[in-house]
């Protein structure tokens, strides 16, 4: 009878594992059997390196440059803002504060993780665009910096959350070797708890990262979606996941446009797959010293 | 019991093979949202009617009809001569019905003081060539072009009028729908966009183009240059089901919900 539950409690599991990869497998391949179709019209150099996007005219282009461009900048300028306030929370959460303080703070940071993104853009249209035009005097508020600034606050909880657990589970006896040896508080933190939870540190970020490219809503609404390569920090941008989703709605079954907004979607999985496991292999295999 | 399941019987057998007529319609998403509401009220109205509406574009709606895929192609610009052709080829014939007007209406900000723009003053400040308000009579200001989806429609017939065969500037930003214009200009001083008649409100001012308004009377005397008819086309051999569909939609009542959607009744246009 035992041996009866625990074969079946064995291949219950076995069978939720097994579906979550034939999704996973259901989704790559659908992807590129709607992506790939476009190359019979552009060549995949060109669809990477000409920054001239614009499906819809005749004759059409199929550039993405431009989007891609505008993707790293909203995600570079996100993570800028979230990795210095979530891992300085996050030391001052599992370090420095004590703990009365430390349970008032941490539910707090992790209310914002639970903030629709919906919500998120609504507060950069209505309050964040028209404080930036009048603050810098720039010609409009929805551009790259007020996308980045969003998404940074989108993403500093999932940094400081992952960070913190990975200082907690950092052993006290390194500290208090640390501290023993005559190290003050800020060399222990600097020197030997953040180099012990590295990889959790480095994880978060990588996590920050995937969440802040792959955020769409905010950037439909706040980026501005102009499709260029920008200059400048103020201007709109079209990052790809506006590009895909603002689009795909009206675009025809099967035309030259569907099948490249289907590209672009297998462009934005590449990145956060590659970067995935790049940190995968080069951060977890190396000496883990947890 | 007996009575029920003979009373049911009955009903199946005499109703088993109920005249279903089948209406299929594609095209314009601009005159999407007038036709859905039609064939609500023409469903409820008529029971045995089946009617599906879908966009894609005015491209596809006509070249649905004339490869007979469809019952009835919307489109927001006419059927155009190499269309004809290629119909003539099929052998088809195609009927052109004009079911409502639209205006799309060129915004900026509540305090901008520009009133009046030309389409030539129009076209150079999409395509990127003029780039501060001063140039066209305004403040020293710059101008941040607010343009639309390519999925939109008010895109396409901006792009028609007003563009040409320009495109329009890469730094232009493209909203999703007219509401997000509507809220981006009112924050931005120094914004441009276009929306449709429907939209106006306080927070924003409407140009006049070449010194026309939009308005429905400047839609109605054909002076807004922006204006355009909107349309069902159909084949010549159509099916009476079909044809009674569109007979509803130029209806009186037809002719209401399409005022009620906030486009122009085809019957107040002056001839």
């Amino acid at each position: 009878m035992k041996n009866i539950r625990e074969t079946t409690f064995k291949s219950l599991t076995y069978v939720s594992a097994l579906f979550t990869i034939i999704f996973l497998f259901g989704i790559i391949g659908s992807l590129f059997l709607e992506g790939l179709p476009l190359i019979k019209l552009v060549t995949f150099k060109t669809f990477i390196l000409n920054p001239s996007w614009h499906p819809t005219s005749y004759p059409a282009d199929f550039g993405i440059l431009s989007l891609i461009a505008g993707s790293l900048i909203v995600t570079m300028g996100a993570l800028i803002l979230a990795i210095p306030l979530g891992i300085g929370s996050a030391i001052y959460i599992s370090e420095i504060a004590g703990n009365k303080t430390r349970e008032i703070i941490k539910p707090i940071i992790e209310l914002l993780a639970g903030i629709p993104s919906v919500v998120y853009g609504l507060f950069g249209m209505a309050f964040l665009s028209p404080f930036l035009i009048r603050v810098f005097g720039i010609p409009t508020g929805l551009n790259a910096c007020s996308a980045s600034i969003i998404l940074g606050i989108m993403v500093v909880p999932i940094i400081s959350s992952m960070s913190e657990d990975a200082l907690s589970t950092v052993p006290r006896q390194l500290r208090e070797a640390s501290l023993a040896l005559g190290a003050t508080r800020w060399e222990t933190i600097m020197r030997v708890v953040l180099p012990a939870a590295k990889s959790g540190v480095i994880g978060s970020v990588v996590l920050g990262f995937g969440r802040a490219i792959g955020e769409t809503m905010v950037v439909i609404m706040v980026a501005g979606g102009a499709a260029q390569i920008p200059t400048s920090i103020f201007q709109p941008v079209r990052p790809m996941t506006a590009a895909v989703a603002a689009e795909m709605g009206e675009t025809v079954f099967g035309s030259p446009h569907f099948h490249a907004l289907y590209a672009i979607a297998i462009v934005l999985f590449i990145i956060t797959f590659a970067t995935n496991l790049i940190t995968e292999v080069v951060f977890f295999r190396k000496g883990d010293l947890k | 019991m007996k009575k029920t399941i003979s009373l049911l019987l009955l009903a199946l057998l005499s109703g088993c093979a109920p005249h279903i007529e089948r209406i299929d319609i594609a095209g314009s998403t601009t005159v999407l949202p007038i036709v859905q509401a039609e064939a609500e009220e023409y469903m409820n109205a008529h029971p045995a009617a089946a009617i599906s509406v879908r966009g894609g574009g005015s491209q596809v709606g006509i070249t649905s009809i004339i490869n007979g895929t469809i019952d009835i192609g919307i489109a927001s610009r006419p059927v155009t001569s190499v269309e004809k052709t290629l119909a003539a080829e099929k052998g088809v014939k195609l009927i052109q019905a004009t079911i409502a007007h639209d205006a799309v209406s060129v915004v900026v900000h509540k305090n901008n003081p520009v009133n009046n723009l030309s389409l030539a003053q129009l076209q150079s400040i999409f395509a990127g060539k003029l780039t501060n308000w001063m140039q066209v009579g305004g403040p020293d200001m710059a101008i941040a072009v607010i343009s639309r989806d390519v999925s939109s429609g008010s895109f396409e017939v901006f792009s028609d009028v007003v563009l040409d065969s320009v495109r329009v500037v890469n730094s232009a930003m493209r909203l999703p729908s007219n509401n997000a214009v509507v809220s981006a200009i009112s924050y931005t001083p120094g914004a441009i966009g276009y929306v449709g008649l429907g939209y106006l409100n306080s927070y924003l001012n409407a140009l006049s183009i070449d010194d026309s308004m939009p308005s429905v009377s400047s839609v109605q005397d054909a002076s807004y240059p922006l204006a355009r008819p909107l349309f069902m086309i159909t084949l010549a051999s159509c099916s009476p089901a079909t044809r009674e569909f569109i007979d509803f939609v130029l209806s009186a009542s037809g002719q209401q919900i399409v005022a009620r959607q906030g486009y122009v009744p085809r019957e107040e246009m002056q001839q």
